[in-house]
């Protein structure tokens, strides 16, 4: 089938180029003569963009951001958990202000980014606890979760000596300046056990997301998964954070999932499709942040979601495939 | 003769002290047919949920296939087929094929799938006539198709044990007919089948055994006795609207 092939052409060329420019430069064991070349090739046509250790950073870790937000994504989405993440994310949010304390750092330096990444996989759990408790991933206790660590993380910060002493901007929205070689390494860690396990738990977690009861009776662990799953949404929270800022963090699990989910029938599709969606979200925004000098995550946002309104203004789905 | 497929034995089961399944002991016996029938809310769901080990009895014991419910792991003899299945596809992007596939997954779990693995799951895609609509997306099917379909994911599965929450709420009567003698196909070729469905002219027009629940166990053996005997009559109280309608 040629639609086959080209999917593993495109499948095959990102890969290969993720693995090649991306990974070496998340690893810190990109040669020199590579930004060197890059640079003198941006500069011949017109623009600094390539000189700048930063925005490769950045770049690097849009890219990763790229792929685990909607792989991610996929299951949170039609397991109707699409609020998970932004729930994880203000939990992460009460991590990153309990580590100004103990660290006394702002921004998004390591050290914060670890602690957010504890209190993001403390929130997972709690979250995962309630909904054994309650048998659901229900609207309220999410609520209670979404909000309470907002407050506690907003308190930590008062106590600390208020928003004066931590750069609370970057922490909200996102910030391109701030992504150190540490984060980036740190990401590309994290990228790589996400896509690892997903590769591996593949089969269980599709089964489950589309019907969990069966799963449970072809004796699957459905709760051991569901763990899983939310540990992984608050890996993939933390390490977005720092370009997408915790508010806007959440888009990334969802927009590219709901576009994607217009495009494609089967599954498998849906979950590359979501990925390549999202690859271009992540980064022409980046790009178009730094070029007009806008809130990174907030552009990334915005370009995903008017991708995903051309998906819906697309010729309807169901039309398409029986005129094949 | 053999163990048998279930054994219920004095299970009781409660939802925060109100008790669904009080008392109950029955089994099925291997390519049995039987039809579990009671008024709505009378526990035919939660009995069934039992027998999988979806549910944890508060008192009494279930096997399954001779072994304790709760050390039961060979999920892949057990093809489950629930109105809840069919909630999902409304948005999600899945094919009929990767449903069907599903059903090769207690038998794979993490690895490849095989050679053997697809034949299986194209043989189940002919065998209940959706073949040609493998590559469409679930949601694009009709509800007798779609049923048609999770019934293709427990026979890829190589199930022997079908268990059947009403499975065809929504569906037209002519597919439901095609349905039905599908189901009988698969009995007649070995597979027991535990099926719960309102229509009890279904049930005694297919299922060689019936078991009349509400709460309690009322009847419990063949087909043509449960009609003749007045458990029906004590299940449904005697001013059920449901037993002039139907009979």
């Amino acid at each position: 089938m040629g639609s086959k092939t080209i999917q593993r052409l495109v499948l095959a060329v990102f890969g290969l180029g993720v693995l090649l420019l991306f990974v070496p430069i998340a690893l810190g064991i990109m040669p020199r003569a590579f930004f060197e070349a890059s640079c003198g090739l941006g500069r011949s046509f017109g623009t600094q963009i390539a000189c700048y250790g930063f925005i490769w950073n950045a770049l690097t870790t849009a890219v990763f951001i790229g792929i685990v937000g909607p792989v991610i994504g996929t299951y949170l989405v039609h397991r109707e958990m699409a609020l998970i993440g932004e729930t994880l994310a203000h939990a992460a949010f009460a991590g990153v202000a309990i580590g100004t304390l103990l660290f006394a750092g702002s921004g998004w330096g390591t050290p914060l980014l670890l602690s957010a990444l504890v209190a993001g996989i403390v929130g997972a759990l709690a979250v995962q606890f309630l909904a054994d408790r309650t048998g659901s991933y229900g609207d309220v206790p999410i609520a209670i979760m979404l909000t309470g660590s907002f407050a506690l993380g907003t308190l930590v910060i008062s106590l600390g000596g208020g928003f004066a002493t931590v750069d609370i901007n970057s922490i909200l929205f996102g910030s391109i300046a701030t992504v150190g070689g540490e984060n980036v390494l740190l990401m590309a860690v994290l990228s790589i056990a996400i896509v690892g396990t997903v590769a591996l738990t593949y089969k269980p977690l599709l089964y489950i997301t589309f019907d969990e009861e069966a799963a449970r009776v072809a004796r699957f662990n459905v709760s051991a998964y569901n763990t899983l799953l939310i540990v992984l949404t608050a890996m993939v929270v933390v390490g977005s954070m720092q370009i997408l800022g915790v508010i806007l963090v959440a888009a990334m699990l969802v927009v590219p999932v709901a576009a994607a989910a217009q495009l494609t029938n089967s599954f498998r599709d849906s979950l590359f499709a979501s990925v390549i969606v999202g690859e271009s979200a992540a980064v022409s925004g980046l790009l178009l942040s730094w070029r007009y000098s806008l809130a990174p995550g907030a552009t990334i946002v915005v370009v995903a979601i008017a991708i995903y309104l051309l998906a819906v203004a697309m010729p309807d789905r169901t039309g398409h495939a029986s005129a094949e | 003769m053999s163990e048998p497929i279930i054994a219920v034995e004095d299970v009781t089961y409660s939802y925060d002290g109100r008790p669904a399944v009080e008392g109950v002991s029955l089994s099925v016996e291997e390519g049995e047919f039987l039809g579990l029938v009671g008024p709505n809310g009378s526990g035919k769901t939660t009995l069934l949920k039992l027998m999988l080990g979806l549910l944890s009895p508060d008192s009494g014991e279930v096997r399954l296939f001779g072994v304790p419910v709760e050390a039961f792991d060979a999920g892949e003899r057990i093809g489950y087929v629930s109105q809840h299945s069919t909630g999902k596809e409304r948005t999600m992007p899945v094919t009929v094929r990767e449903v069907v596939t599903m059903g090769r997954y207690p038998h794979t779990r993490f690895g490849w799938l095989r050679s053997h693995d697809r034949e299986m799951v194209e043989e189940a895609l002919s065998r209940v006539g959706i073949a040609e609509l493998a590559d469409r997306r679930i949601n694009e099917l009709s509800g007798g198709q779609k049923q048609r379909a999770f019934i293709a994911r427990t026979l890829a599965g190589e199930a022997d044990l079908l268990a059947l929450d009403e499975p065809t709420v929504g569906v037209d009567a002519d597919s439901r007919d095609r349905f039905y003698a599908l189901l009988d196909e698969l009995n007649d070729q070995g597979i027991t089948i535990v099926l719960i469905e309102h229509d009890i002219g279904v049930v005694t027009d297919h299922a060689d055994r019936v078991a009349c629940i509400n709460r309690e166990l009322y009847h419990h053996g063949d087909a043509e006795a449960f009609m003749e005997s007045d458990a029906l009559a004590r299940a449904y109280g005697t001013n059920s609207r449901m037993i002039e309608h139907g009979h």
